[in-house]
């Protein structure tokens, strides 16, 4: 009974074609209902059955995205039939759905060897298609010797699918290299084009991650780059010189003049041609005829109506334009005219390119139509205008900058963008300056007013980090303001409660400096002669113009108070211990002032809290060195690099685009902590005698001192003078540079202001890129093929060795080389052939790698 | 349905094809700094995919070990991007840290992703060669020849690419190779459809 099912089933099953047709009725039940067949069809014996089931199933997994990881054991089973056909559907399945962690993977391995030995060359290109795309570092080391015969096979077909099986193999198994590495090399000079075609793409794609083991076929691939005549194998050798001739220079100097000759052939391919310029801009751009003949080539991509070329060109330009900047300048009519192409992609390759151009003389005037364009472009590429005027702005440490109150009042544009988004930037740059320049915080506190006073701008809640910002700055540098009163009323107006907490705690935390810096100038007003009151207000310079009287002062604590007093229940304690503590300090002190208004008594309670409030914010907050947290030292026992290996792994997608703004929250998460201490302060203020809590500071400070380098600045600059960088003093004066801007320059007429830098680790540091074990292995083994020693461990090992050697001392490669010239006719594969023993032994004085010297 | 080819223009030109709705939406090509989560390939291409205008999916070949979840999210998003794009745009979109070169044939579109440093004009040629044999192949290929044999075009493929590596560059040789395996799998199919042989199978 069982069989006649499966006859039925075998008789009347659906073929791939019926089941498209039904698909193209009504997809979701039916693909359900198939895939029910399928699981039952797959499972019969008979392998045409089965075979169409499995076909039917990748279509589904291809085009529908159903899963087909459980079908894996039946793949291999459709395999291993005898017809073609079978096998052919069977190696599609695999090849689409294994994975290294497919657990019948090892049953596949002898079926792969039968068909790599078949003597049907499309049943062996079948079981090479099927390891190129899964193999294993199992399969890669047991197939290897099959793969090696197939290398040398005298079928076209069979060969040149051997030659792309290569890469997958010596990447997972890289002792294969000793094995296959000689074959591989001799369809150098193969004159089947479709073998070269193979053979160079896979010396490319070797090339590209580990430049230096191939610099000994050098010749080989020059020879090709002067014959060939296929466009494709053309462009996969210049990518090979690329990376060859940006580690050795002579090669530079040698491979331009092939390059240009195909740069000046007429009707020579588009691709050839832009190859050919990429390769000029990134490794040949101090080869002064084909750097200038490439940028005359540029220029007609530019100009050219195609979209493709002109976004090409634009790239191009990008890629040349950090050491030769002349080559963008020349074409800056162009890249500003593609500023307002209909391709985004164009617009975004163009504003890349201006902002390369930009410099301290013309930043001004770039920024001004980059700011333009922002204001009518959509939110996508407005949001990227503003980035990339923000960043090469802030680059070093604004080093371009010179006019801060410019730059201030920029930013503060900026957030005014109706499409803005980058509020997280500009936050950190408002605070970044106001801590750095100290010059620019009159025009700081100006902008962050026009903010805050704004109600509308507490609408857009991608704003708020700006308006934390800006309420940090008016708190933290009030003295500067003109009316301080204005500025805790903005801080305290009813809008702020659509601000999430976190923010509305900075707001209400800088409507307290405010009230201290207003009651402190109003007390030191009244006893001008009072010393530790004068401090503060007389080095600021400013305070004095806002005289505080008695009754501008009591509407000032009463307005803070009404403020505040629906706040004190708030469920966010952050927000709620602010306004209470400021509350706490109103009520001590309100008494007070009504008296001082009568009395002339200097020594009252209240006096002396106003004097150790201001004494508590008088403290001047600095930047802070992103190695910061490298001074710390470890403590003992504390094992940070145990166990995390693979974490870096998983993390860095995540880590490495958020770099920057790390290095913002950093900093705002700096500046709460320092609120927080002292929060911490004004709590304990209130009681104790000032004394008390400022020896209590300066333990604080003692035993956290790592924790403030900026403040300790002063100090330490004159402590330590030799590698410190405080000042930029040093930057040449404007107008000494005299690259071209796009108007005629401004004199400017203030000197730049002294911008704080911190002596290293301003920019953010870039992890070390991890390079996989796997990759050293390979190029090791690459190199010993070369060297044509056969095996051994030790062997290796000095290898190793010399490598450092070799980094070390470049020199020494030439020498050797030059000596080693003596030995070879004919490239490295009559080396390889020279006796082992004879190799061993120069092998402990040469350097693994040979610089041919291209004798051609 | 229109036909591939006869739309094709050699010079790999667009500007001749019926323009597509504009949208604003050209979202995730800008957003380069998202972060990719693509194992790097063995070759120079990472996949190929072919969508149809209407966002179906007609072909699809990983290079690069995605998972299924993973292919799903990429064609999703990747279709969104290109078929929004405009027929008077570049042919290349940047995405995660790579580029995909896309060229409209028709209603398909065929699309390659490929690293940032390679050659996109290359691609495109590539692109337009595996179109030139689909034709040869089908005879005047149509969305619909690809939709009912898609098999056969994933065999062409594999001809014109192992490992994302280009393997041929002769579109006689790709002919002959598939039609001498069609002739292979003719032969046993006619065996294998005789009636005698199915009694065979079942007693």
């Amino acid at each position: 009974m069982a069989s006649s099912n499966s006859l039925m089933d075998s008789l009347f099953q659906r073929s791939l074609e019926d089941l498209i047709k039904g698909l193209r009725l009504g997809e979701s039940t039916f693909i359900s209902r198939s895939l029910e067949e399928i699981r039952r069809e797959i499972k019969l014996t008979d392998l045409s059955t089965k075979s169409v089931a499995l076909q039917k199933l990748s279509y589904l997994a291809a085009l529908h995205g159903v899963d087909m990881a459980w079908a894996a054991f039946h793949a291999v089973e459709v395999v291993s039939s005898s017809r073609f056909a079978h096998k052919r559907i069977g190696y599609h399945a695999i090849a689409q759905s294994f994975s290294d962690q497919t657990p019948v993977m090892l049953l596949i391995t002898n079926q792969l060897r039968k068909d790599l030995n078949s003597s049907n060359e499309h049943e062996v290109s079948l079981a090479l298609e099927c390891l190129a795309r899964i193999g294993t570092d199992d399969l890669a080391r047991d197939l290897t010797s099959e793969v090696f015969t197939l290398l040398g096979s005298s079928k076209a077909l069979v060969r040149k699918k051997a030659i792309g099986v290569v890469l997958r193999v010596f990447d997972k198994y890289p002792d294969a290299v000793k094995v296959c590495f000689k074959r591989l090399v001799e369809n150098l000079e193969s004159s089947d084009p479709q073998l070269l075609s193979a053979v160079v793409g896979v010396f490319c794609e070797l090339t590209a991650k580990d430049p230096r083991s191939y610099l000994p076929l050098a010749p080989e691939f020059y020879k090709i780059l002067v014959d060939s005549r296929n466009n494709w194998v053309l462009i996969k050798v210049l990518k090979i010189f690329a990376k060859l001739a940006s580690i050795e220079p002579r090669l530079a100097k040698k491979v331009a003049d092939p390059v240009c000759e195909h740069m000046r052939k007429q009707n020579v391919g588009k691709s050839l041609l832009f190859e050919c310029i990429r390769t000029v801009f990134s490794s040949l751009s101090d080869q002064e005829t084909a750097l200038k003949l490439a940028v005359a080539k540029i220029r007609e991509f530019l100009v050219d109506d195609d979209p493709n070329l002109k976004y090409l060109g634009l790239h191009a330009l990008s890629i040349v334009a950090p050491k030769h900047l002349w080559a963008v300048l020349e074409n800056k009519e162009a890249v500003v005219k593609a500023m307002s192409d209909e391709d985004p992609n164009v617009k975004l390759e163009a504003l890349h390119l201006l902002m390369a151009m930009v410099n301290e003389d013309n930043v001004t005037e770039i920024s001004r139509i980059l700011m333009n364009y922002a204001l009518k472009s959509d939110p996508l590429f407005c949001n990227e205008i503003i980035c990339s005027v923000l960043l090469p702005c802030s680059r070093n440490s604004y080093e371009i900058i010179v006019d801060f109150d410019w730059y201030l009042s920029l930013l503060g544009e900026m957030a005014r963008v109706p499409h803005c988004q980058r509020g997280k930037e500009i936050e950190h740059q408002l605070i970044d300056i106001g801590t750095r320049v100290k010059d620019a915080r009159l025009e700081l506190v100006r902008v962050s007013r026009a903010l805050l006073i704004d109600p509308a701008l507490l609408g857009n809640q991608f704003l708020y980090p700006i308006l934390s910002a800006a309420a940090w700055a008016s708190g933290e540098y009030v003295e500067f303001s003109k009316s301080p009163y204005e500025i805790a009323e903005a801080l305290l107006q009813p809008r702020t409660c659509l601000l999430p907490d976190s923010i509305r705690a900075i707001y209400i935390h800088s409507a307290f400096k405010v009230l201290v810096f207003s009651l402190g100038a109003y007390f030191s007003a009244q006893q001008p002669t009072s010393p530790p009151l004068a401090q503060e207000s007389t080095s600021s310079g400013h305070s004095m113009v806002n005289g505080f009287t008695y009754n501008s002062i009591s509407s000032l604590v009463n307005m803070i108070e009404l403020g505040l007093c629906s706040l004190s229940g708030t469920i966010d304690v952050e927000v709620q211990e602010r306004a209470k503590n400021i509350l706490g300090f109103i009520g001590m002190i309100k008494h007070e002032i009504a008296e001082k208004a009568t009395s002339q008594n200097s020594e009252t309670e209240g006096h002396r809290a106003i004097a150790f409030m201001e004494d508590v914010f008088s403290e001047e907050l600095g930047p802070v060195s992103s190695t910061a947290q490298e001074k710390v030292p470890l403590p003992e026992g504390l094992e940070l690099n145990e166990n995390l290996e693979g974490l870096q792994e998983i993390c860095r997608e995540v880590l490495e685009p958020m770099a920057e703004s790390d290095y913002s929250s950093d900093k705002v998460s700096f500046s709460v902590a320092k609120l927080r201490i002292r929060d911490q302060e004004e709590a304990s203020s209130s009681l104790p005698p000032p004394l008390e809590s400022s020896s209590l500071l300066a333990e604080h400070r003692k035993r956290h001192g790592l924790y403030y380098l900026s403040s300790q600045k002063s100090e330490d600059h004159n402590d330590r003078e030799g590698n410190d960088n405080n000042t930029s003093n040093e930057y040449p004066p404007a107008n000494e540079i005299s690259v071209d801007s796009f108007k005629p320059k401004k004199k400017i007429s203030k000197p730049r202001p002294v911008v704080v830098k911190l002596d290293e680790g301003d920019e953010p540091k870039r992890k070390p890129d991890a390079s996989s074990s796997n990759d050293e292995s390979l190029s090791r083994a690459i190199q010993t093929a070369l060297m044509g020693k056969g095996k051994g461990k030790e062997k290796e090992k000095e290898i190793v060795k010399e490598n450092h050697e070799m980094n070390v001392d470049t020199e020494n490669i030439e020498q050797s080389s030059r000596r080693e010239k003596k030995n070879k006719k004919n490239g490295e594969r009559s080396s390889k052939r020279s006796s082992r023993r004879q190799r061993g032994k120069e092998a402990s004085v040469t350097k693994p790698v040979e610089v041919p010297d291209l004798l051609l | 349905m229109d036909r591939l080819m006869s739309l094709c223009v050699p010079s790999l030109d667009l500007r001749k094809h019926r323009s597509l709705i504009d949208s604003l939406e050209i979202q995730s090509c800008y957003l380069l700094s998202e972060h990719s989560c693509l194992a790097s390939g063995f070759g120079s291409i990472h996949f190929v995919l072919l969508v149809s205008r209407q966002g179906k999916v007609r072909l699809t070949k990983w290079y690069s070990p995605y998972t299924q979840k993973e292919r799903s999210k990429v064609i999703r998003e990747l279709s969104g991007v290109i078929l929004n794009r405009g027929p008077k745009l570049c042919n290349f979109v940047e995405w995660r840290g790579y580029k995909v070169v896309y060229k409209r044939y028709a209603s398909l579109y065929f699309c390659m992703c490929i690293d940032a440093e390679d050659n996109e004009l290359e691609v495109l040629e590539i692109i337009h060669h595996y179109v030139e044999i689909l034709d040869r192949y089908f005879g005047s290929v149509c969305e619909l020849d690809l939709i009912f044999n898609f098999h056969k075009a994933y065999y062409i493929l594999d001809e014109l690419l192992i490992a994302g590596e280009i393997q041929e560059s002769s579109k006689k040789t790709v002919a002959r190779i598939i039609s001498a395996q069609d002739q292979m799998v003719e032969a046993a199919k006619e065996e294998a459809g005789s009636i005698s042989y199915i009694i065979a199978q079942a007693s």
